[in-house]
């Protein structure tokens, strides 16, 4: 198997479908000959041409509602945000538009929005968000975010092959730090959660990024045996390894850096505390970036965003409960 | 200032349509008789409160649709707004069940998960329209992307109101269609009012004028004349299909009615509605049919007797099984898109002289018909 990081995966895998599915293209600004503001499609329109990879006018909305008419008369396209932010302006025909369009009239929307999403290096308020849980509460919309290369490629994979409009977050903060071994060819990742690391003492629940934090933050935790949970997929959400976790190790932290308020991990503690009360042998702990926008200045994004040191704190303090 | 008021133009019978047979044109006299009887049925049935939630219509506007769906072909594409019933009962979509979408039954378009004419068959190649009325232009404009890409002689059509010219999403949509140059028709259905808002304090220029900032054609039609709309329509077809880009029609036409049912439209000048009603589309076209010999009354009666059977057929049909309200988020399996909706234009039937948007009909290959 290839050795390739997470950037690398994403762009493999939309190469990978390119070559595979004439109905497939990827659409965003500055992605044709610029190759993205990322370089996640650098080369592409040397072999797929501008048709293909599309270079489009500065417009969010634009890109999504095009989308929605290019997937509902047969295309799979595959857009690209240039910073999940600035899915705010395509908010309303993703929401309106795509997500209800199955629901309302039986009508399959298959597309996929890329959103290089989260914070850690100074992006400031509108380059680091995590907006994840806005779509997580739009029904009609699946949510994934894969941790590790492997499942940046599997769950692309996965998410263009999906007949329904499929969020697609890329955390930004590991696209040259993450660097695994990845499946050749197509091979989709399911959307359900993955044990990164069994343990029975005590689950910290993670996704995206903070799987990596989860899992420096427990390494070596005064010889407790801590399980990280990866989540892989927000929408559906895997109820199933959520609990099975939970009564295997009974206590919890979940690890969010997106803000506080409704973020992925709420819905996840509000799980665990309607369906595995009996199973806890603590409160269920919760490490997220506070209800702040994300400051740009590094002491600054480093006071809200969830480090290592927190979620150790977090764990330390929960064991000895 | 630059303000746009559109005024009605005196008279009745213009020009007929040089690509219009005598059976077209009864059709689209026809379509217009069903959509107004339909809405007036469906009002009706509201007031008894049979139909639950509000009541829209297009009373006075039925030319705009009737015109501009007849010239759309089978496998053109079309996003459908709430006053445009008639691009509806062209398309296919039966009266029966748009009685039952109307009173929320399981016979519905949207079997009682959308309201009112919140609705497209996508079966017959039409995409519902989203309450934020704009937004489908960009979807239509997406469907001619794929068109142009696949290298289809296809079209995409849509309309949108007078208000909706002040969103985004109307100039992200007139911006990419004409940058792209993409076979997509752009109808905007001026009928004077967005809810009660007038024309002058909408826009400050003549948002046909907008077409040409955007790179295209936008001509303006007397949207209460069914064949002229039909003409300008088709005339924007043929120019998508020959590779010309977008066209923007402004079709001019008045709201006859309020908003919705609740509405007494008392914003609006006795005067205006009363100029607007000497020129009503329907009424118009009978007069140009009956001068040929058409049998307007045998007509209308086959119009009402097909409705009355309609209403009858959705108000005996079931509501909806409350345990299905949570079923159909997601859609499971391979996705199905749009399929190929009728076209009642004998111009799609066999090419006739002069007629050069009729000799491309049916030219896409069935199997890249999506």
């Amino acid at each position: 198997m290839p050795t390739m990081t997470y950037l690398q995966a994403i762009s493999a895998a939309l190469r990978d479908e390119l070559r595979a599915d004439d109905r497939v293209l990827v659409m965003g600004e500055d992605i044709g000959v610029f190759g993205g503001a990322f370089k996640v499609t650098d080369g592409f329109i040397d072999e797929f041409g501008p048709d293909r990879v599309m270079d489009t006018p500065l417009a969010e909305s634009g890109i999504i509602g095009t989308a929605i008419g290019a997937a509902v008369v047969g295309m799979r396209p595959v857009c690209e945000m240039q910073f999940a932010d600035f899915i705010s302006c395509g908010f309303d025909q993703l929401v309106n538009v795509a997500a209800k369009m199955h629901y309302r009239q039986g009508l399959a929307v298959p597309l996929v929005v890329r959103l290089p999403s989260g914070g850690g290096f100074s992006g400031g308020p509108f380059h680091s968000q995590n907006p994840e849980a806005w779509f997580m509460h739009a029904p009609g919309i699946k949510v994934v975010a894969p941790s590790t290369a492997a499942d940046a490629k599997g769950l692309l994979h996965a998410a263009i092959r999906d007949p329904n409009p499929v969020c697609y977050m890329e955390h930004k903060h590991l696209y040259r730090r993450v660097k695994g071994e990845v499946p050749e060819g197509i091979e989709e990742t399911p959307m359900t959660a993955r044990v990164a690391r069994p343990g029975n003492d005590l689950v910290v629940i993670a996704y995206g990024a903070m799987v990596h934090t989860a899992l420096e933050a427990t390494e070596d935790l005064d010889g407790a045996s801590v399980e990280v949970l990866d989540l892989r997929s927000l929408v559906p959400l895997d109820t199933g390894a959520i609990l099975d976790s939970v009564a295997r190790c009974s206590k919890v932290v979940i690890v969010d850096e997106a803000n506080t308020t409704c973020a992925a991990g709420a819905q996840v503690a509000a799980l665990i505390a309607e369906h595995a009360f009996e199973d806890l042998d603590g409160p269920v702990v919760r490490v997220s970036t506070p209800d702040v926008p994300i400051p740009f200045s590094p002491p600054l994004e480093q006071a809200v965003l969830p480090s290592v040191e927190r979620v150790r704190e977090a764990c330390r303090e929960l064991l000895a409960y | 200032m630059a303000t746009h008021m559109a005024e009605p133009a005196a008279g009745g019978t213009t020009a007929v349509a040089d690509h219009l047979t005598l059976e077209d044109r009864v059709w689209l006299l026809r379509a217009m008789l069903l959509m107004r009887g339909i809405e007036e049925r469906a009002m009706t049935l509201y007031r008894q409160g049979k139909v639950p939630g509000s009541f829209y219509d297009g009373y006075g506007q039925e030319a705009v649709s009737a015109g501009a769906a007849l010239a759309m072909a089978p496998e053109d594409r079309l996003c459908i707004l709430h006053r445009d019933l008639a691009a509806h009962i062209i398309r296919g979509v039966t009266p029966a069940r748009m009685f039952a979408q109307y009173l929320g039954r399981a016979a519905g378009v949207t079997g009682g998960r959308d309201g009112n004419v919140h609705f497209g068959d996508y079966r017959l190649g039409c995409v519902g329209m989203v309450s934020m009325l704009p937004d489908m232009m960009l979807v239509a404009t997406g469907m001619a992307m794929a068109f142009k890409i696949r290298g289809e002689r296809r079209c995409a059509l849509t309309w949108f109101g007078d208000g909706s010219t002040s969103r985004g999403d109307f100039h992200e949509a007139m911006n990419w269609a004409g940058v792209q140059k993409l076979p997509v028709v752009f109808v905007l259905e001026n009928n004077q009012y967005a809810y009660s808002t007038p024309l002058d304090k909408q826009f400050a220029v003549n948002p046909v004028e907008r077409a040409a900032a955007y790179g295209f054609i936008g001509v303006t039609v007397d949207g209460n004349d069914a064949e002229a709309m039909f003409e300008a329509t088709r005339a924007a077809r043929a120019r998508a299909l020959d590779g010309e880009g977008p066209t923007l029609i402004q079709a001019e036409t008045m709201r006859m009615h309020g908003h919705a049912a609740h509405d007494d439209m008392k914003y609006v000048p006795k005067e205006q509605v009363e100029e607007w009603r000497k020129r009503d589309p329907i009424e118009r076209q009978e007069m140009r049919l009956r001068s040929v010999g058409v049998d307007i009354e045998e007509l209308r009666a086959s119009v009402r007797a097909e409705i009355d059977a309609a209403a009858e057929e959705a108000l005996a049909s079931p509501m909806p099984d409350p345990s299905t309200a949570t079923e159909g988020v997601f859609h499971e399996g391979e996705a199905e898109p749009l399929g190929n909706g009728l076209a009642r234009w004998s111009g799609f039937a066999a090419p006739e002289p002069g007629g050069e948007a009729a000799a491309e009909a049916g030219a896409v290959p069935s199997e890249v018909v999506s």
